[in-house]
């Protein structure tokens, strides 16, 4: 492929040269090897054939498609109901199943647990803990008490609908009332000193004789006349050693002076029905359903 | 050794002229990035005047005022050097975080927070995947809700309030690289930042007006718009413009 039309040959090696010079230093033209150059031609038709194949010439309001017809969104919607149309009988089965007798369809039972499981990981675990054991403020799913009721249907219906938040206008709701400006500084130590001693903890007893009416006008009404909770509510049972924000002095003084508010996303916006019925599934065998 | 150098030689068509451009540095550097340039502005160049580079997604605004503070702070604190704002359409991607991201999500942003390196999780959905609580005690410290987390506290974010002194300049900067906020918009900017994190502000419907789908609530639970309020109300509005279950994407892309 020389260009020079003379002919300069090296003494040494016998070789054409370049035909530079850069004083008295010479280039010796050895031809590429030829292996090489088909490679480098072969490469050449193969990117040309490539942008005739896929999207790649920009033109005037769009880009050339292709002959082959490839596009990444068709790609992975492909790839997506790939997986969906194997998953379809049993995902319709578990749609429309009747979560209180799904075990006894042991192949669906399994599916639905081990599905829920990674919904779980996925939506829920960051609240919720990995193992679903909670945090302060977020409750734990092993134990068997439940704000909101801990059979199918409940938990199905909070995992859908969610808590407390703007998104979803079915969610559950409940709010307690804020006592700071409401009770007196004596009241609110009069009303933590008797739930401590509703709850089994170490109380003041004369406090906690002097809250007992307290309760009984202004808790009562939601927490229940012994304490207990109700569930229609979400108001939390007070007598037992569980407790979603603490049950220590200075945890159930902020409670009683500026209430709590919860919030759980709704669920049922963003999972399939399926996936709704395979977390519920899920939660409830982790210890608690009932 | 011949007293004429052989380049002197006469060369035959075009091949042979590349002499004259060697001989001439400037010429030769200027060409060199001309060849070089081509891939960019063939790869590049189109993507600015194409129509169908961002397709037209019903329900993509801009961001509010104290949506933007709050992604100025997601910027300054280097967010994007954990987290991702791009959903790749991919399966395994589109199962985690959900429907793939579209150019469009992302218009309004300068610059872009697309990223590549995800240390924690994508963030181009995370809006209202978790309460406003939530975000406050993982910011705080991190490991109160994920123990297994690796991110630093940002507690911090609290101590400081969101000055609204320079929001008008904040809000008129990003239109003047072209996000179409009106004059309006611009005038009520110091407003708009402080009245979003106040559910009871009188502005509660201009608000969402001006910023359709905005979420109007205080954020941190404190007094006061604080940065923390700010950044929550970016997280909790990041990938919701789009509703998904009336807009399908054109499938073939």
């Amino acid at each position: 492929m020389s260009s020079n039309d003379h002919k300069d040959i090296d003494e040494v090696t016998g070789t054409d040269t370049t035909g530079h010079d850069w004083d008295g230093i010479k280039e010796l033209n050895n031809p590429l090897p030829r292996w090489w150059l088909w490679s480098f031609y072969i490469t050449i038709v193969w990117g040309i054939a490539y942008t005739i194949a896929y999207p790649a010439w920009p033109l005037v309001s769009s880009a050339t498609a292709g002959m082959l017809g490839y596009s990444t969104r068709a790609e992975v919607a492909q790839e997506i109901a790939r997986f969906e149309d194997a998953n379809a009988e049993i995902s319709a089965q578990l749609a429309s199943a009747d979560l209180n007798t799904l075990l006894e369809n042991e192949t669906l039972a399994r599916f639905a647990t081990s599905a829920g499981g990674a919904v779980f990981r996925n939506n829920c675990s960051q609240c919720h803990g990995s193992g679903a054991a909670g945090f302060t403020g977020y409750p734990n799913l092993l134990d068997d008490d439940w704000l909101w009721g801990g059979d199918f249907e409940n938990i199905e219906y909070t995992i859908r609908h969610g808590i407390r938040n703007e998104e979803d206008w079915d969610a559950r709701y409940s709010e307690m009332t804020a006592y700071d400006e409401i009770f007196t500084n004596e009241e609110v130590d009069a009303a933590v000193h008797y739930v401590r001693q509703i709850s089994g903890q170490e109380h003041d007893a004369t406090l906690a004789e002097a809250g007992t009416e307290l309760f009984m006008d202004n808790c009562a009404a939601c927490h229940g006349d012994n304490g207990m909770g109700n569930r229609d509510l979400g108001a939390p049972n007070l007598t037992d050693a569980i407790w979603l924000y603490g049950g220590d002095m200075e945890s159930l003084e902020e409670t009683v002076r500026y209430a709590r508010f919860g919030v759980m996303p709704p669920w049922g916006s963003r999972l399939t029905e399926a996936e709704v019925k395979a977390v519920t599934a899920y939660v409830h065998q982790l210890g608690g359903g009932e | 050794m011949s007293d004429t150098t052989p380049n002197d030689a006469p060369a035959k068509g075009i091949l042979g002229k590349h002499a004259f451009l060697e001989r001439s540095p400037t010429l030769l550097l200027v060409s060199s990035l001309l060849v070089v340039a081509v891939g960019g502005i063939v790869e590049i160049a189109p993507l600015f005047y194409l129509e169908g580079t961002i397709e037209e997604v019903e329900g993509v605004r801009p961001y509010s005022p104290l949506e933007l503070a709050g992604r100025d702070i997601y910027i300054r604190e280097g967010c994007y050097l954990c987290h991702s704002q791009m959903i790749r359409p991919m399966r395994d991607e589109v199962e985690r975080y959900g429907h793939y991201s579209l150019a469009a999500e992302s218009m309004y942003d300068h610059p872009f927070q697309w990223g590549s390196k995800r240390t924690g999780p994508d963030l181009a959905r995370v809006g209202g995947k978790y309460s406003d609580a939530w975000h406050l005690d993982h910011l705080i410290a991190p490991t109160s809700v994920v123990p297994e987390s690796i991110m630093p506290g940002y507690a911090y974010l609290l101590d400081t309030q969101v000055n609204a002194e320079y929001t008008a300049d904040l809000v008129s900067t990003h239109r003047f690289v072209g996000v179409p906020y009106t004059d309006e918009m611009i005038e009520v900017a110091a407003a708009d930042v402080l009245a979003q994190a106040d559910p009871d502000t009188d502005a509660y419907d201009d608000l969402l007006e001006r910023y359709p789908g905005a979420q109007i609530r205080n954020f941190d639970g404190e007094p006061g718009v604080s940065e923390m309020d700010a950044l929550i109300a970016y997280l909790q509005m990041l990938g919701t413009t789009v509703d998904f279950s009336t807009f399908t994407p054109d499938a073939s892309r």
